[in-house]
């Protein structure tokens, strides 16, 4: 079942990743960029995209993280997570980031390039 | 989920843009978590202080919330980057960051905070009476409440406590409510462990583990290892709180930490086989860790520089109980109001590697500082570092 966290509509390209996130460790607040090498997305940025990832994980600091992505232009324009975590909840809340949850199937069918349209006023959340 | 009429009318607007972003973050995580309500919280600790973790955005975004938002319950804060008394010892530091500092420092204090700027609120202040609402933010601080001081809170970000802060409440959900199902058990195999090994136990179990774990095979750790447990944990996953057991459910899930795990936690965060400087403090010490520093550095002195990092309360108690006076004639640095983690105290124009005994410490140092960790027990570092 998908869920809404946060509303909003959005449209871009999918950057996909099965590890979670550690925000505050992992990602430039400034660029975007992943920093981490145990990523598997590790050098890319998550500016502009549409960021599909487990869940967050790590400091709850990673919050700030993503408010600062936003004020940089740097963030991503939607969020979709398997589970939903409050860092990142609370960070795409506060910096109006629509995200929202799907199922273990939905997770799957999404991959890497794929042009995604986020609508959480729509029935189907993403298509 | 179900909001009072009340509730409805902040995230609507009607009682100011303060609220209405403070009731927008709770309703978000809510929707989160699967809260049916929101319930009153009686402290909030957040994060979310350091210059160097929320950066210039952060900074204008509490100056401009402190113009108007209050804290309506006790909160608590997390430690900043620096020291602001010893600031001058560390010419690296620059005025910006000093400023950016001070502002955001000035930011908390003008909504009310306790300036406490502390990762350990539970060293501070005797914990309410048990099954307490509170909302932690510091993730070693929610997991002691959870787990040791029988209090209540989820795994807050730093925004879902600031919003519990300024409104008095939380979402109604997770580790808040009684009924968690059966969690999964991590068996600890390592006989005798210090408290690194209890920091790598904890980073270990944070990321096999959901919301909660239990631990089986460990007998009264000394708050040293609890911290250490706290930390790590906190570090590498979601999970919140453990409970120690002592006969295994039949039912719940059985993952092993044993040797082969335990090196492999080891392996991803030691990079180093020796540090240029030591740290010790993340979480930051207490009483009773420096007490116990102050009694092995007894006759002997650092060889090299030793942060070392606790709370401004802790510091001036152990300073009356002479604690701080034979960890200084060793050579030991005394900081307060920030910590190991994320401080721009440690200089990487001069710093290669970092010897510390902190799992949590080893994380950031390694991923955010970004230099080499080199991992030691304290008695291994007294051992191999004084003479």
């Amino acid at each position: 079942m998908s869920k809404i966290i946060v509303q909003g509509m959005a449209q871009g390209t999918v950057l996909k990743t099965t590890s979670p996130i550690n925000f505050l460790g992992a990602v430039d607040k400034k660029t975007g960029m992943i920093r981490d090498k145990k990523y598997d997305i590790f050098e890319k940025s998550i500016k502009n995209t549409v960021l599909v990832f487990p869940h967050g994980i790590g400091s709850s600091v990673g919050a700030y993280t993503i408010f600062s992505l936003k004020s940089y232009q740097s963030a991503p324009v939607a969020m979709i997570c398997q589970k939903a975590d409050l860092t990142v909840a609370s960070g795409c809340a506060l910096a109006n980031i629509p995200m929202i949850i799907v199922s273990d199937e939905e997770f799957d069918s999404i991959h890497n390039g794929n042009q995604i349209t986020i609508d959480t006023n729509s029935k189907k959340l993403f298509n | 989920m179900e909001l009072t009429s009340e509730e409805k009318a902040a995230l609507n607007g009607e009682h100011g843009d303060t609220l209405q972003t403070a009731y927008r973050i709770l309703v978000a995580t809510g929707e989160a978590t699967n809260a049916e309500k929101l319930i009153p919280i009686t402290w909030a600790h957040l994060s979310g202080v350091n210059y160097n973790t929320i950066g210039d955005a952060g900074e204008q975004f509490l100056r401009e919330l402190s113009k108007d938002a209050r804290v309506k319950v006790k909160a608590t804060v997390n430690p900043m980057g620096i020291d602001f008394d010893h600031i001058s010892e560390f010419n690296h530091i620059d005025d910006e960051f000093i400023k950016k500092q001070a502002s955001i420092r000035d930011s908390y204090i003008r909504m009310g905070v306790e300036p406490t700027f502390s990762c350990t609120p539970y060293d501070i202040f005797d914990l309410p009476e048990k099954n307490t609402q509170v909302s932690f933010a510091e993730s070693n601080a929610a997991i002691f409440a959870n787990s040791l001081g029988g209090l209540k809170t989820n795994k807050e970000s730093a925004f879902s406590a600031l919003a519990s802060a300024i409104t008095g409440k939380s979402p109604y959900s997770d580790l808040r409510k009684d009924d968690i199902s059966t969690p999964m058990t991590i068996r600890m195999k390592m006989n005798n462990p210090n408290e690194l090994d209890f920091g790598m136990l904890g980073f270990f179990a944070g990321k096999v583990g959901d919301t909660s774990v239990n631990i089986s095979g460990v007998s009264q750790p000394n708050r040293r290892s609890c911290k250490a447990l706290c930390g790590g944990m906190g570090t590498s996953g979601t999970c919140a709180k453990f409970q120690f057991v002592d006969t295994e459910d039949d039912t719940s899930e059985k993952v092993d930490f044993g040797k082969e795990e335990m090196n492999e936690v080891f392996d991803e965060l030691n990079t180093a086989e020796k540090g240029d400087i030591i740290t010790l403090g993340s979480p930051q010490l207490g009483l009773e860790e420096l007490s116990d520093l102050s009694k092995m550095l007894k006759g002997k002195s650092f060889e090299k520089r030793c942060m070392i990092f606790c709370s401004r309360f802790v510091q001036e108690q152990a300073r009356t109980l002479n604690y701080i006076n034979e960890i200084e004639r060793a050579g030991g640095e005394i900081l307060s109001d920030c910590c190991t983690c994320l401080t721009p105290l440690i200089d990487t124009n001069e710093t290669d590697a970092v010897t510390t005994n902190s799992i949590k410490g080893a994380y950031y140092l390694k991923n955010s500082t970004g230099v080499d960790v080199n991992l030691k027990p304290l008695s291994k570092i007294i051992e191999d570092e004084t003479k």
